[in-house]
C-alpha cells in the first residue's frame, strides 16, 4: 500500500508538533522515521492512525484521500500501529488483548476464546513471537508486552504497519527476529513505517529514511547513501559523539556490597539466585543481560521495592537489606526505574512536580511541611534546560510529553541529586542520540564525583560504553564479570548463557555462573 | 548535508529549539487561567441555566393553574403566556428571596436602619445550611483528589456529632474552652470513623467504597443504640433523643440571637483554606496526590503508601465529623435518630459540583444550600413542592458533572470540556 502524507500540521495550543509534514511510503518499503525527542514523530503517527485529527493536511492511501475519524477506520483501511507506550488492558489475558475490538464471537456474542487462542498461536508461530495466550498482561515483563502489541497489529492483517519505537524494549535476538518479520512482510507488498532512535537498526533494515526536527521534515535519504554519524547530526543539528569519552575508573572504597542475594517471585520461583557483587565508589558496574533474567529484581531489591528471600545488601558498610525505599533514598541511592510510566512518573502531574517526586519534602523544595513552589519551579526550569527537556513550560503535564522527554524528566531528577549509589535501569531507553550522549556524560560525571554506579541495560552498546566492569546475568545468576575490552561477541554469548570456554551450557548456566 | 543522499525540502527549520509556549501564569491569574481553561464558569452557568429551565418546564407541567392556562392556548394565548410567566416568575422569585433575601426588605432596612433581622434571615439560614455541607464536601473532595472514594460521610458525620455532643453535655467549662473542645471532639470522632476504612485498605486492600458504605449503617444504628441508653439518652425520655448540650458548647451566633448563622461559617472557611493549602502547598497533600495518582511511582519515590492511605481517610473522616459537630453545636443542640439526614450524601454532590476543588466546594455548598432554603420558602408561599428544588439541584449537578454533555447541548466550540471530573476510576 502506498501512503502519502501531505502538508500535515498538528498543533497543541501554541506548540506546533508537526509543521506541514510531507511523507511518502511506497508499497513494499520499510521506511524509517528518525528525529529527536519531541520532533513530532509519534504525533504524526497518531494523526495517521486516526487517534488525533490534523489541523490541516491530507492522508492518501494508494492515491485516494482518506479521513480517519477514529483508529477503527484506520484499521479498516489496513493500517496497524504498535504504540510507543503500550495500549494494552493490564487485567486482560494476552488472547483477550489481541482480539480486543475485533473479537471472534460465538452465539449470543460470547467471546470465542478457543478461536482467539488458536489465532494467536498461529500468528506467533508464523512470526516466531512466543507468548502465552492465557497470561495476564500485567504479569508480563515489558519486552513480552511489546510482543503482544506486535501480535495484535499483525492479527488485523495490516497492509501498512506503524511501529513506534518497537525495538527499545526488545532484546537483540528479538530485534533480529522482528526485522526478519518486517522483511518478510514487505515482500508481500505491505509497507512499514518504523520509528527508532537506534541508527544501526535504521541502516540495517530501512529502505528509505526520513529525518524530522522540530516538527518539520529535514530530508529523506536511503540507507545506502548515508552513515550513522551523518544521520545523527541531521537529527540533532550538530555533530554528535556516538561513544562517550571517559577516563579509566579510579575505584575507591566499596560502596555497595551484595552478598548471596536471593529473590523469589510471587509463585516462589527463584528469580535471583545467590548473587554477590561489589561496586566501589568511582566505578560503573554494568549488569548486562537479556530482559527477564533477574536484573529487574536485583534493581528492585537494591531500592527496597521487593522482599528479599535471603542475602545481604550493604551500603557503605551499613546493612540496608530491610530498609525502606525512603531510608535508601535519604542514604543517597538514586534510582532510574525501568518502567518509566509505571514507576518513574506521575503523568497527571506537572514536569516541575515530577522533577522533585522523591525529594519533594526536603529542603530546598519544602520547609516545615510546606512546599516552596517558587523553588520547585525554579529548579525545575534549570533542570529542563540542563537536560534539554522539550516542553512549553515546567507547568506542562508529563502526560503530554514525548516519550523521550518523559525519560529525560526521570533522568534529570535522579542525576541532579547528591548520590552515593546510582541504580539506573535502561537509563537511555527511548532517547535520541544527542540525549544519549548527554545522559552518558552525566552518568560518567556521577561516577567521577565518587559515587558507585550500577547500570542495568540490555543494550550492548550502552553496556560497553559505560561499564568499567560488566557483570553478565543469565537466569538469575551472574555468569561472569568481565572488562569492556572482551568484546561484543563474548558478552553476547554470556548473555545467552554460554560460558567462556564456548561450551553450550544453557542448562547448567546457573550452577557454573558463580 | 549538501552532497549526500538527502533530498532537502525547501524550508528546513533552523537547529533544534522546539517552539515554546508563553510562560504559565501564577497566583490569581493562574486560578483564573484554570477556570477559563477548564471552562468552569461557562459550564457551571449553563448547568444552572439548564436546571432552572427544566424546573420551569416542570412547574408548567405540574401546576394546575398553568396547565389550565395552556388549555386556553388557542382561545386566549395572552392568558397562557401571562399565567405561565407569572407562575414560573413567582416561583423563582421566591426561590431567590427565600435564600438570599428580598431586595425590597433589604432596601428598607438600609433606608431606615430597622428590620435588619428580617432582611438577613434568608441569607443567615442559607449560610447555616451551607456550613456543614461545605465541610463535609471538603471531606469528600479531599478524598477524590487523592484517589480515595470516601462514601462514608454519613457515618463519619454521625461519629463526629456523637463525640461533640458527648463533650457538649458531659462537661460544662466556659465557652472559650468548651467550644474548642467540641471542635476537637467532632474532628476526632470522624477521624476514628475514617481510620477504620483507611487501616483496612492499607493492611488488607479492602476497598474503601465498600467499607465506608457499610460503616454508614454501623454508625446509623450505633447512634440509635446510644440514644436509647445512657449517657446519651435525654433523661425522662422514651424516644431516641439525645441530651441537649450545655449553652457553653453552642457555637456563638455571629449577628446576635435572632440570626442563627454562627461561627460554623468561619470553621467552614478555615477548613476550605486548610484543604486548599494542604493540596497545593503541603508536602503531606503532595504525597497524598502522588499516591492517589500512581501508587507504584509513589512507592519508588519513597512515599509510605499505607501511611498516606490511612492519613487521607483520617483527615477526610475528621472533616466529615467536624461537619456533624457544626450542625450539632450550631443549630440542633441534641442528637436524634438518623442524625445528619442527607448531608452525608449531599456532600458528595457538593464535591462533584465544586469539581473537588475547595473554592468550588464552597460555592457549590452555597448553591446547594440556597436551593434548599429558598425551595422551602417557595413551597410555603406558592405551594410548589420542595421536590422541585431538588430536581433543579439534581439537574445542575448532572450537567456540571458531565461537561461533555453541556458541550453537546450548547455546542461550545474549541472548549476543553471533554475531561471528566474524576481523574481515576473506581478501582483506585
Ligand atoms: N496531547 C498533547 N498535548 C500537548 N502537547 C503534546 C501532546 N502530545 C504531544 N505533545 C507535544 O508535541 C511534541 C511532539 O511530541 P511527539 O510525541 O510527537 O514526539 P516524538 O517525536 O514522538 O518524540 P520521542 O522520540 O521522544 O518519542 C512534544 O513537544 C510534545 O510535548
Ligand atoms: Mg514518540
Amino acid at each position: 500500500m502506498k501512503l502519502e502524507l501531505s502538508g500535515i500540521t498538528k498543533t497543541f495550543g501554541s506548540l506546533v508538533a508537526d509543521d506541514h509534514v510531507d511523507l511518502t511510503v511506497e508499497p513494499g518499503e520499510i521506511h524509517a522515521l528518525l528525529g529527536e525527542n519531541g520532533a513530532g514523530k509519534t504525533t504524526l503517527m497518531n494523526v495517521l492512525f486516526g487517534l488525533m485529527h490534523p489541523d490541516s493536511g491530507d492522508i492518501a492511501l494508494d492515491g485516494e484521500v482518506v479521513h480517519f475519524p477514529d483508529p477503527g477506520a484506520a484499521v479498516r483501511h489496513g493500517i496497524g500501529m504498535v504504540h510507543q507506550h503500550f495500549m494494552l488492558v493490564p487485567v486482560f489475558t494476552v488472547a483477550e488483548n489481541v482480539v480486543l475490538g475485533f473479537e471472534p464471537t460465538r452465539h449470543f456474542g460470547l467471546l470465542d476464546r478457543r478461536r482467539a487462542r488458536a489465532d494467536i498461536h498461529r500468528i506467533s508461530q508464523e512470526f516466531g513471537l512466543e507468548v502465552d495466550p492465557d497470561a495476564l498482561v500485567e504479569d508480563l515483563p515489558v519486552g513480552v508486552q511489546q510482543r503482544v502489541e506486535i501480535l495484535k497489529a499483525l492479527s488485523r492483517d495490516a497492509q501498512l504497519l506503524i511501529l513506534d519505537e518497537p525495538t527499545s524494549v526488545l532484546t537483540p535476538n528479538e530485534t533480529e527476529a522482528l526485522f526478519a518479520i518486517m522483511r518478510s512482510l514487505v515482500v508481500s507488498g505491505r509497507s512499514i513505517l518504523f520509528i527508532t532512535h537506534k541508527l544501526k537498526e535504521v541502516l540495517a533494515v530501512a529502505d528509505r529514511i526520513t529525518v524530522m526536527r522540530a516538527g518539520a521534515v529535514i530530508g529523506t535519504t536511503t540507507s545506502q547513501a548515508t552513515t550513522e554519524s551523518e544521520l545523527a547530526s541531521m537529527m540533532v543539528g550538530r555533530s554528535v559523539e556516538l561513544v562517550v569519552h571517559k577516563e579509566p575508573a579510579r575505584p575507591g572504597e566499596v560502596v555497595l556490597a551484595v552478598e548471596d542475594l536471593t529473590v523469589e517471585d510471587a509463585r516462589g520461583l527463584t528469580v535471583v539466585d545467590h548473587v554477590s557483587f561489589e561496586v566501589r565508589g568511582g566505578e560503573i558496574l554494568a549488569l548486562a543481560g537479556v530482559q527477564g533474567n533477574g536484573q529487574t529484581e536485583i534493581e528492585e531489591a537494591l531500592c527496597g521495592l521487593i522482599e528479599v528471600a535471603a542475602g545481604r545488601i550493604t551500603l557503605l558498610g551499613r546493612d540496608i537489606t530491610r530498609a525502606t525505599p525512603k531510608a535508601r533514598l535519604r542514604a543517597g541511592i538514586a534510582h532510574v526505574p525501568e518502567d518509566r510510566i509505571r514507576d518513574g512518573l506521575v503523568t497527571s502531574m506537572t514536569i516541575a512536580d515530577n522533577l522533585i517526586l522523591d525529594v519533594f519534602d526536603v529542603a530546598p523544595h519544602a520547609r516545615l511541611g510546606a512546599r516552596n513552589l517558587r523553588e520547585v519551579a525554579c529548579s525545575g526550569k534549570e533542570r529542563m534546560s540542563d537536560f534539554d527537556i522539550r516542553a512549553g513550560s515546567v507547568d506542562v503535564l508529563v502526560s503530554t510529553l514525548s516519550g523521550g522527554n518523559q525519560q529525560k524528566v526521570i533522568v534529570a531528577r535522579e542525576l541532579s541529586r547528591q548520590t552515593t549509589l546510582l541504580v539506573a535501569a535502561q537509563p537511555t531507553r527511548g532517547l535520541d542520540v544527542g540525549s544519549i550522549e548527554y545522559v552518558h556524560r552525566r552518568i560518567v560525571e556521577v561516577r567521577d564525583r565518587g559515587a558507585a554506579v550500577v547500570i542495568i541495560s540490555s543494550e550492548l552498546d550502552e553496556v560497553l560504553a559505560l561499564g568499567d566492569r560488566i557483570a553478565v546475568i543469565y537466569r538469575g545468576a551472574i555468569m561472569d564479570v568481565v572488562g569492556p575490552s572482551v568484546g561484543r561477541e563474548r558478552i553476547g554469548l554470556l548473555m545467552a548463557g554460554v560460558t567462556g570456554d564456548g561450551a553450550a551450557s544453557s542448562q547448567t548456566g546457573v550452577e557454573t555462573g558463580q | 548535508m549538501s552532497d549526500t543522499g538527502f533530498t532537502v525540502p525547501a524550508a528546513a527549520p533552523p537547529a533544534s529549539t522546539s517552539p515554546v509556549k508563553a510562560n504559565a501564569p501564577r497566583g490569581w491569574s493562574r486560578f483564573f487561567h484554570w477556570m477559563v481553561e477548564a471552562n468552569v464558569v461557562m459550564v457551571t452557568a449553563l448547568a444552572i441555566f439548564s436546571g432552572l429551565f427544566v424546573g420551569a418546564v416542570l412547574i408548567i407541567a405540574t401546576q394546575a393553574n398553568v396547565l389550565h392556562a395552556w388549555s386556553l392556548l388557542f382561545s386566549h394565548p395572552g392568558t397562557t403566556v401571562s399565567v405561565t410567566f407569572f407562575t414560573v416568575g413567582d416561583a423563582y422569585r421566591d426561590l431567590f428571596t427565600g435564600s438570599l433575601g428580598d431586595p425590597f426588605v433589604i432596601g428598607h432596612a438600609i433606608a431606615t436602619g430597622h428590620g435588619w433581622g428580617q432582611a438577613l434571615t434568608p441569607l443567615s439560614e442559607t449560610l447555616l445550611y451551607a456550613s456543614p455541607l461545605c465541610v463535609a464536601g471538603l471531606a469528600v473532595g479531599l478524598g477524590f483528589r487523592t484517589g480515595m472514594f470516601n462514601i462514608g460521610g454519613q457515618g463519619q458525620l454521625i461519629a463526629g456529632a456523637m463525640a461533640a455532643s458527648y463533650v457538649g453535655f458531659e462537661i460544662d467549662p466556659p465557652a472559650i474552652i468548651h467550644v474548642p473542645l467540641c471542635i476537637l471532639a467532632g474532628f476526632a470522632g470522624g477521624a476514628v470513623a475514617g481510620f477504620i476504612p483507611g487501616f483496612l485498605k492499607a493492611r488488607t486492600g479492602a476497598h474503601e467504597v465498600i467499607v465506608t458504605i457499610m460503616l454508614n449503617y454501623v454508625f446509623l444504628n450505633l447512634l440509635v443504640l446510644a440514644l436509647t441508653t445512657q449517657p446519651f439518652q435525654q433523661p425522662h425520655q422514651a424516644n431516641a433523643v439525645g441530651r441537649t448540650i450545655f449553652g457553653s458548647a453552642e457555637l456563638p451566633h455571629i449577628f446576635g440571637q435572632n440570626l442563627r448563622v454562627n461561627v460554623g461559617v468561619f470553621i467552614a472557611i478555615a477548613c476550605a483554606l486548610g484543604v486548599s493549602w494542604l493540596l497545593r502547598r503541603g508536602t503531606l497533600g503532595f504525597g497524598f496526590r502522588v499516591v492517589g495518582a500512581n501508587q507504584d511511582a509513589a512507592k519508588v519515590a519513597g512515599i509510605n503508601v499505607r501511611r498516606a492511605t490511612i492519613l487521607v481517610l483520617v483527615i477526610s473522616g475528621g472533616l466529615a465529623g467536624l461537619a456533624g459537630m457544626i450542625s450539632l453545636c450550631g443549630s440542633d443542640y441534641f442528637l436524634s435518630a438518623g442524625y445528619g439526614g442527607t448531608v452525608g450524601f449531599d456532600c458528595i454532590t457538593v464535591a462533584l459540583l465544586g469539581r473537588n476543588r475547595p473554592i468550588g466546594i464552597v460555592l457549590g455548598s452555597l448553591l446547594f444550600a440556597a436551593l434548599n432554603v429558598g425551595g422551602r420558602y417557595m413551597q410555603a408561599s406558592t405551594g410548589i413542592p420542595l421536590d422541585l428544588a431538588s430536581v433543579i439541584q439534581a439537574i445542575i449537578v448532572f450537567f456540571v458533572a458531565t461537561p461533555g454533555l453541556v458541550n453537546e447541548v450548547y455546542r461550545l466550540r474549541g472548549m476543553n470540556v471533554g475531561q471528566g471530573l474524576l481523574t481515576r476510576g473506581w478501582a483506585a
